[in-house]
Parts: C-alpha cells; structure tokens; sequence
C-alpha cells in the first residue's frame, strides 16, 4: 500500500525534471525552427503557383522572372501547348497502366514473402536481395542499363519501353509498403473462410484482399507518383513517345512555357487535395 | 482416393513460386539481365572499326573511366556529399520535433515534410533556376538592399548545384530520421530519467546511439541518389563543374558511347554498393529495409 504513493512521487518529479528544460526547446525552439524548415520546403512552390499567374509582356510566350501583372490567360489557354499537353496525357496514361501492373505483380510478391519462408519458399532471400538493390541502385545507372538492352535487342523505344521501365522500378516500393502492411494480418480469418467451403479464388477476394486493401492502396499511390515524376529512367527509353517531364526538360533548355507551371500547379492541388482528404478520412475512422 | 489431397498439397507447395514469380521475372528481366549485360560491356574489347565487341575480361576499363573523369566523381562526390550532410542537419530537428512533439498532428507535418514531392522533379527544379538567377526573388531582393555586390551570382555555380540537390533530397533524409525517432521506446527514455540523466544525457547517450541506424539510412538513401543526379547540375551548374551522371547521360544519348557509359555506370553502381554493403556490415542488413 504504501509502495503507490513512493512510486507516484518518483514518477512525477522524473517527468518534471524531463520536462523542465524541453519546455523552452519543445514549445519554441523547436515549433518556430520546423515551421521556418517547412516554409522553406513551400517557399518554392508557392513561388511556381505565383508565377502561373504572372502576365508576359516580351513577343514569346515564356515564363520571365520579372512581375508583369496578374492574369488568367495561361488558365485558359492551357491546351495551347500541343506537346505539352499530349505528352501530359501519355504520362498519366503511362502511369495508370504501369500502376495497375506494378501494383498487382509487387501485392502477389509481398503476399508470398509475408506467408512463406525457410525450405517453403527457397530464393525468398535472393528475391529480397534484388528488391533492395532495385530501391538502392541509382536511378541513371538503371535507365542506361535499359536502354542497353532495348539497343542491343532492337526493341523499338516508345510507350511500350516506358510501361516495363517504370513497372519495373516501382514493383519493389509497392511488394515493400504491402509487406509493411501485410505483418498484422491474420491467418486465421482465411483458414475460417476455406473451413466455411470457400474456394481459394474466393477467399482471396472476399477476406484477403479486402483485408490488405490499405496497403494496397498505398501501394498503388506510390507506384503512380513515382511514374508521373520520373525522368532520368524515362529519359533514356522513351524514343518517340515523350512524357511530361521529359518535354518539361527539353522544353526548358529553350524557355519554359508559363502552361508548365499551370500543369505543376494543379497537379500539386489535386496531389495535396488527395493527401489532406485521406488524412482526414484516417483520423475519423480512429 | 489419395490423389487429390495430394495434388492439393503439391499445388500449395507451389503457390510461393507461382506469387511471386510474375514480378520476379519482370525483375529478372529487366533490372538484373540488363545490370549484368551492361557489366559484360564493360569487360568486353570492341574494335573501333567493325563496332564488334570481344569478351577479354578486360577489368581495365574500369579504373581506366575513373581516371579519365576523375575530376567529376570528385565533383560529384563532394556535392552529394555537402548536400546530404546540410539535408541531415536541417532535418534532423524537424523530424525530432515530429517525433517526440508531433502529437496528433504528425500525419500533417509528415505530409508537409513531404510537400516537395507533390511537384515534379524537373519543375521543382526549374523554379529554383527562376529563384537563385540573378534577377530572380532571391538576388534581386538582396542586391536591392545593398546587402550583395552587384556582380554576385549564383546560378552556373557549384552552390547553386547543392542547394538544388539539398532541396530535391531532403524528403529522403527526414523520413527515415523519423521513423527512427518515432521508433524509439519511450519507456527507455524515461528510465534514462529516473536514473537522473538529465536533456543532454539523454539525448546523447540514449536517443543517438538509438537512431545512428537511422542516420545511417538517411544518408544513403540522400547520397545515392544525388551522387548519380545530373537534372541539378544541368539546370542550375551551366556548363562548369560537370557531375559523373551528366557524363553517363552524355556518353549514352548524344555520343553512343555505349561502352564508355557502360564502364562509368559499373562504378557508380560498385560506389553505391559499398555503401550499402557497409551499412549491412556494421548494422546489419535487415535494418535499412526498415526505413524505406
């Protein structure tokens, strides 16, 4: 009895001696610091949003630094770009294709190396090995490598060479943040359904997938950001068919049509949109 | 009768193989053949003449590039270098503070911290371009105070180059550095208290040594990629202080030197494993999974 308040007193005067001093460091310090880190993380794009409004006043239509005054026109000429704009659309047709396949090869992986190991699943370390490699390696040193093969097989370079690229590169970040999910997951509600006469097939789409549809998700959102944003792997293998970083490059070493930064911005919008919707719809669900 | 039970068991037994041998094949195919082809370039001995190429295990090629440009992977180096460690101290406070402060807003400033990545690669670093040219925000603000000569420049210089690739890589060095924050035990750190360590105690001897894997982490995942990184030197570096992936992409796409690339790409990728295979040796190689 008389042990609860001794410890209750070395509790709290602990915690107080903790919290003297992070006080100062935690409540000001700190916040002021990270938020300062933060603007600058912003500062840029805030400056890309500014500048897709800014007027241009010279003959050609290009992004100038100085300010002319506010306008809409590269609102409402967006499409006035004809290369921009197709290579937009290849880019998130590119990624939706390359995500749907990415997505479904990388979740058929996690599931096998989450649910097998040791002489169940010989080469599960080898193919663990590659994944990692395939996070770590340096991105150019892959698109060079590709495009040695495209050259030496004769594949033609086009849409078809950037789907395997960029399935490619994204099956490892999918299988990872799949099996991150996939840990908690329990085996008994799937022996449940087989016990209930439940068809493998059918077990997987009526408990396991639902069940691991988060991670899925996640997955999936990954492997799409990664393609929309890549351009050292798609620079190298995309030949004829040119995605939108691709054409923003090219297209920057002669001037940069304000349109790019319309481009960048709603993306940004809809991307932010998204991420804040889903943090939002995470935190009722908990 | 016993047959398909049996059958049953042998189709389990096959099921590992069978889920992951679509995407172990793709990878196959197109990560590991085409990394070991273009290692086989790079031992091979081609005539200038007949464009056909040997196989001699001619390992000289290699330290042969790395003496060749040895300037830009010393260029290279340095700025991944100076990026990464600049990326590590301005995000190590923030990722503490959302650790250890973050309360129930840390998925928000997680997004935050990540913002960077909502805006593609090329024109987050067009815009820097925009901000660091000399009648940019930036200079022109500060020569107009009379706070930098008027001749100061910073775009086409090796400055420019770093703050580009401190800014592009920062997320990849705060993530980790969170997640090891976020992972230590809080129970431990209140022990260290009771056993009357006071911030700095703790902090040293307790929190860091705790996220040293992390650390570590962080900064591989920030170097490799900035020490291959050629769109920052390009955009923001002008024509001098050439990095090694601005040769490979050069070598590549404009010269066809495709055993030249070869050969150059070889060693970015042994530097990058180095690396790597240090990390498994003193942290074991299970750990850097856990940060990505």
């Amino acid at each position: 009895m008389s042990l609860t308040p001794f410890a209750r007193v070395d509790e709290s005067t602990g915690s107080e001696r903790a919290s003297r001093r992070p006080r100062r460091l935690g409540r000001f310090v700190l916040p002021t610091y990270s938020w300062l880190v933060i603007a600058y993380l912003v500062f840029p794009i805030a400056v890309m949003i500014v500048y897709s409004f800014n007027r241009v006043i010279s003959g050609l239509q290009l992004v100038s630094f100085a300010w002319n005054g506010f306008t809409f026109q590269w609102y409402e000429q967006w499409r006035s770009i004809p290369g921009l704009t197709s290579a937009f659309w290849l880019s998130i047709r590119l990624a939706l294709v390359s995500t749907v396949i990415a997505t479904a090869l990388g979740t058929l992986l996690a599931i096998a190396l989450v649910r097998y190991r040791g002489s169940k699943f010989r080469g599960k370390g080898g193919i663990e090995q590659i994944l990692f490699l395939n996070i770590a390696a340096p991105e150019i040193v892959m698109g060079a490598s590709l495009l040695g093969i495209f050259v030496t097989f004769n594949i033609a370079r086009g849409f078809l060479t950037l789907v395997l690229a960029h399935v490619m590169f994204s099956i490892a970040y999918v299988t990872v943040t799949v099996r991150a999910r996939l840990a908690g997951f329990d085996v008994s509600l799937e022996e449940a359904s087989y016990d209930l006469g439940a068809s493998p097939l059918g077990t997987f789409r009526l408990v396991t997938l639902p069940l691991i549809m988060p991670g899925v998700l996640a997955g999936a959102l990954m492997a799409f950001a990664l393609s929309i944003d890549d351009f050292v792997t798609s620079n190298f293998v995309s030949g004829s068919s040119v995605p939108f970083p691709v054409w923003v490059y090219g297209a920057s070493r002669v001037g940069t049509p304000p349109q790019v930064f319309v481009f960048g911005t709603v993306i940004f919008s809809v991307g932010i949109v998204f991420a804040l919707l889903s943090l939002g719809l995470s935190k009722k669900r908990a | 009768m016993s047959s398909p039970p049996r059958r049953a068991a042998w189709r389990k037994g096959l099921a590992p193989y069978l889920l992951s041998s679509p995407a172990g094949l793709w990878l196959l195919l197109l990560f590991i053949v085409p990394l070991l082809i273009m290692l086989s370039i790079t031992l091979k001995t081609c005539s200038p003449a007949s464009g056909q190429c040997v196989m001699t295990w001619n390992w000289g090629e290699l330290p042969h590039v790395v003496n060749l440009y040895r300037t830009q992977f010393v260029t290279s180096l340095i700025f991944a270098a100076v990026a990464t460690i600049i990326d590590l101290v301005i995000s190590f406070p923030i990722a503490y503070w959302i650790a250890f402060y973050g309360g129930r807003r840390k998925n928000f400033f997680l997004i935050m911290l990540l913002v960077p990545f909502f805006v593609s690669f090329i024109i987050r670093t067009l815009v820097w371009e925009f901000i660091l040219s000399n009648n940019g925000v930036v200079l022109t603000f500060l020569k107009g105070n009379h706070l930098l000569p008027s001749g100061f420049h910073v775009l086409g210089t090796g400055f420019a180059v770093v703050a580009g690739l401190a800014y592009n890589y920062l997320p990849f060095t705060a993530l980790p550095l969170y997640v090891a924050l976020e992972r230590i035990d809080r129970r431990v750190l209140n022990a260290a208290y009771d056993l009357y360590a006071n911030r700095r105690v703790a902090f040293m001897r307790v929190i860091l040594p705790l996220t040293v894997p992390g650390i570590f982490a962080a900064f591989l995942l920030t170097f490799i990629p900035a020490f291959g990184d050629y769109v920052n030197q390009e955009i923001l570096g002008g024509t001098a202080n050439t990095m090694i992936g601005t040769v490979i992409q050069n070598l590549f796409l404009i010269d066809s030197d495709y055993a030249g690339g070869a050969s150059l790409s070889a060693v970015l990728l042994v530097i990058s494993l180095l690396g790597i295979w240090l990390y498994a040796k003193l942290l074991g190689s299970r750990t850097i999974e856990e940060y990505l």
